[in-house]
């Protein structure tokens, strides 16, 4: 017998707008409006605007540590618009804030978030999302937990979730792509290739050529896009929608992208990467190359930037106030939400958190002195 | 002998033991080039070469298995796993392997790896960044669990953790890791593990305690009206406990209060309350205190001091349990 080939593949690249703001006019048909164009752009320097604003509390000791999303925004915005608002869901990690703001969820959430306030994670009624994950590589399994339920309930809703690089070295990732496979639940995978995880370089990450490759193995539909095109972000993730909509199952996208920032504010990149490799990447900017596009095709002038950096700063002015204007939290706060019913240990804990310390009933210590109610 | 913090200290063991046995080898995510997030490893790459101190890919229990192996096969692997919130993926592999080989075994094949973990709150940091998970692993048979809290004590025990023939956790109370310098030898030296350290000696009451709540219970020691003698233990391996320096204690003292930041219920201060009264019954003149985090998901930190048992609790405590 002959040796065959059992299995062969291909994993394509699809970049529709290129770093000097040079559209494929072809690829572009039925991807995106002038006016969402626009819109995204507008979004993206929301994004961006947050962005400093966060690093700037960072910095003036008003906030936690916090991850920049700076240099991803296209692939937030671009899969953002892809999915439907209220009847999609959006499962974040942390690098994707646009797509949580377009999809409801008020941006002064994201900032108390990271100022150490649970209520960040209060997602609105009627936001379809979960709050931003902490612990790498495993919310990717909720996803399809989701997407199983819509597809159980033989509802039209597609589920995406978003991690890096470095999530897919994780056993919940395979995990996950294999349930969403085996199930075909109708999610979208949207992994961020910034090309690092803090410090570790993505060849160190994995040894394979590409991330998108790691869908072969589950029999995912895959592709590689440039994750700093929003036209190939929206596309793509478009395409997903689609596919899960009609009974195709999941779909993989990864987006090559690039973290201009730290880590986090905790982080210094100094240490483990060549300015010059982050210089490099500092022109293949989504924010440039739209905006060249824009101006190329006469949606775009300096004016209209003007104004546009005036709103945002007014808009994210706002936003900040909001949150810090927020009164801290009771003490108690972290008790409330344990359970639907708090069990009568608990609230005795809560109770007397201030002016007891644990293990003592008071009968038996002999402090029957302490004032009515603090028991 | 040098001024050194908590965070070199440990550089400095984990330095000297990878100088003496080429064994030792050093794994986990960032801990290469960028010495670690909290720089512990800062310098040993460069010193040790790629092979030794190695950035692996993000997935924890591929450390802690891959870590598995490298035992088995003759390594001493040191793995860090980032943050204490992120043992969780690692758990299986400690737990049902590397705790379990040798008895499954009945000794054929041992785990001599130690996994280095940031514990503990008071840092301002996100959620899971804040956890101290030492009763679980206490919990879980086949593991030894230490939780040293100063410099001097940090080298002289990760040495002799690397040293130890079985898997040891060793916690590292990131509230501690910078926050003073003391005087740690250059040389090599060890502190046994399972031995309690004596921090103040007194006669009216008991504190145990380990990790960073030793300094809360310092500063609550403070605040004590001067006539007030307190002993304040300051465990520094919580499995295998100290039993005698706790029983010998609360024999002299009568009263006892145990400090962590862990949960209450079925926390480790269960376990040193009932262990003192299977040995000191006769002894106690109030019941055994215990001052604790809540069993409530540790808060994000705007309310973490809530949450941690901090100084002016820790006093109340003691007062509480000295006017039983
Ligand atoms: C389970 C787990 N392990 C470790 C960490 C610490 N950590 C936070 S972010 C990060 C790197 C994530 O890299 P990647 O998935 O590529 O996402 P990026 O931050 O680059 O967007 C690590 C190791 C964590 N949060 N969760
Ligand atoms: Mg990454």
């Amino acid at each position: 017998m002959p040796k065959k080939v059992v299995y062969e593949a291909k994993i394509e690249h699809l970049q529709i707008l290129d770093e000097d703001g040079r559209l494929d006019a072809k690829l572009a048909k039925d991807t995106l409006t002038d006016e969402q164009v626009v819109y995204l752009y507008e979004q993206m320097s929301t994004c961006r605007q947050f962005d400093e604003i966060a690093f700037k509390l960072q910095r003036s000791g008003r906030m936690g540590t916090y991850p920049q999303n700076k240099g991803q925004e296209a692939n937030a915005v671009g899969a953002g618009l892809a999915l439907q608002k209220g009847k999609d869901w959006v499962i974040p990690c942390y690098r994707e804030n646009a797509a949580l703001f377009m999809h409801g969820l008020p941006m002064h959430y994201v900032l108390l978030h990271w100022m150490g306030d649970e209520r960040g994670n209060q997602i609105p009624e009627g936001c379809l999302m979960t709050p931003l994950s902490i612990p790498i590589g495993t919310h990717m399994l909720h996803a399809v937990g989701i997407a199983w339920a819509a597809k159980l309930r033989k509802e039209d809703r597609v589920v995406a979730t978003f991690f890096g690089d470095g999530a897919t070295s994780e056993g919940d990732f395979h995990g996950a792509m294999n349930f969403a496979s085996v199930l075909q639940a109708p999610v979208i995978f949207y992994c961020q290739n910034n090309q690092w995880a803090i410090s570790v370089p993505r060849e160190l990450q994995m040894n394979s050529a590409t991330v998108a490759q790691k869908a072969l193995a589950y029999d995912i539909p895959t592709i590689q896009i440039d994750g700093n095109d929003i036209f190939a972000t929206y596309k793509a993730t478009t395409d997903a929608a689609a596919r899960a909509r009609q009974g195709g199952g999941p779909s993989f996208i990864e987006a090559v992208t690039y973290r201009l920032g730290d880590h986090t504010t905790a982080d210094d990149a100094r240490r483990y990467r060549e300015q010059s490799e982050v210089d490099a990447w500092l022109s293949k900017d989504p924010l440039i190359r739209t905006r060249k596009y824009m101006e190329s095709k006469g949606l775009w002038d300096d004016k209209r930037q003007k104004a546009l950096e005036e709103r945002l700063s007014r808009i994210v002015d706002e936003v900040v106030k909001t949150a810090l204007e927020i009164e801290n939290p009771s003490p108690a706060d972290f008790f409330n939400s344990m359970f639907a019913e708090l069990p009568p240990d608990l609230a005795r804990q809560r109770d007397t958190m201030r002016t007891s310390s644990l293990g003592l009933d008071p009968d038996q210590a002999g402090l029957r002195s302490t004032p009515e109610g603090v028991r | 002998m040098a001024q050194l913090t908590l965070v070199q200290a440990i550089n400095s063991a984990l330095a000297s033991e990878m100088e003496r046995d080429d064994r030792v080898v050093l794994l986990g995510e960032d801990v290469g080039v960028n010495g670690g997030v909290f720089r512990v490893t800062e310098g040993l790459q460069a010193r040790f070469g790629r092979d030794r101190v190695v950035d692996t890919p993000l997935d924890e229990s591929g450390i802690m298995g891959a870590a598995v192996g490298l035992a088995i096969a003759g390594m001493r692997p040191v793995p860090e796993i980032q943050f204490d919130g992120f043992l969780g993926p690692a758990y299986d592999q400690l737990v049902n392997h590397a705790a379990r080989m040798r008895t499954r075994t009945r000794g054929a094949i041992t785990i001599p790896l130690t996994v280095r973990v940031p514990v503990g709150g008071g840092i301002h940091a996100p959620e899971l960044h804040s956890d101290s998970p030492e009763a679980i692993y206490t919990h879980s048979p086949g593991l030894k669990v230490v939780m040293p809290c100063t410099p001097y004590d940090a080298k002289g025990l990760l040495l002799a953790a690397i040293r130890d023939p079985d898997p040891v956790i060793f916690f590292e109370p990131k509230r501690v890791y910078r926050s003073f310098r003391e005087e740690v030898p250059d040389e090599d030296y060890t502190i046994p593990i399972g031995q309690a350290k004596i921090v103040s000696e007194g006669e009216d009451i008991t504190v145990v305690t380990w990790g960073a709540p030793v300094f809360q219970c310092l500063a609550a020691l403070d605040n004590l009206p001067e006539d007030v003698s307190v002993e304040l233990i300051d465990l520094r391996t919580v499995d295998p406990i100290d039993i005698d320096c706790i029983t010998e204690s609360v024999r002299k003292t009568g009263r006892c209060v145990v400090v962590h930041e862990a949960p209450k219920t079925v926390g480790l201060g269960a376990e040193i309350s009932s262990l003192i009264q299977e040995h000191c019954f006769l002894h106690l003149q109030a019941p055994v205190q215990r001052c604790t985090g809540f069993d409530t998901i540790m808060p994000y930190y705007k309310l973490e001091l809530e949450y941690l048992p901090e100084a002016p609790r820790i006093q109340k405590s003691i007062e509480e349990c000295l006017a039983y």
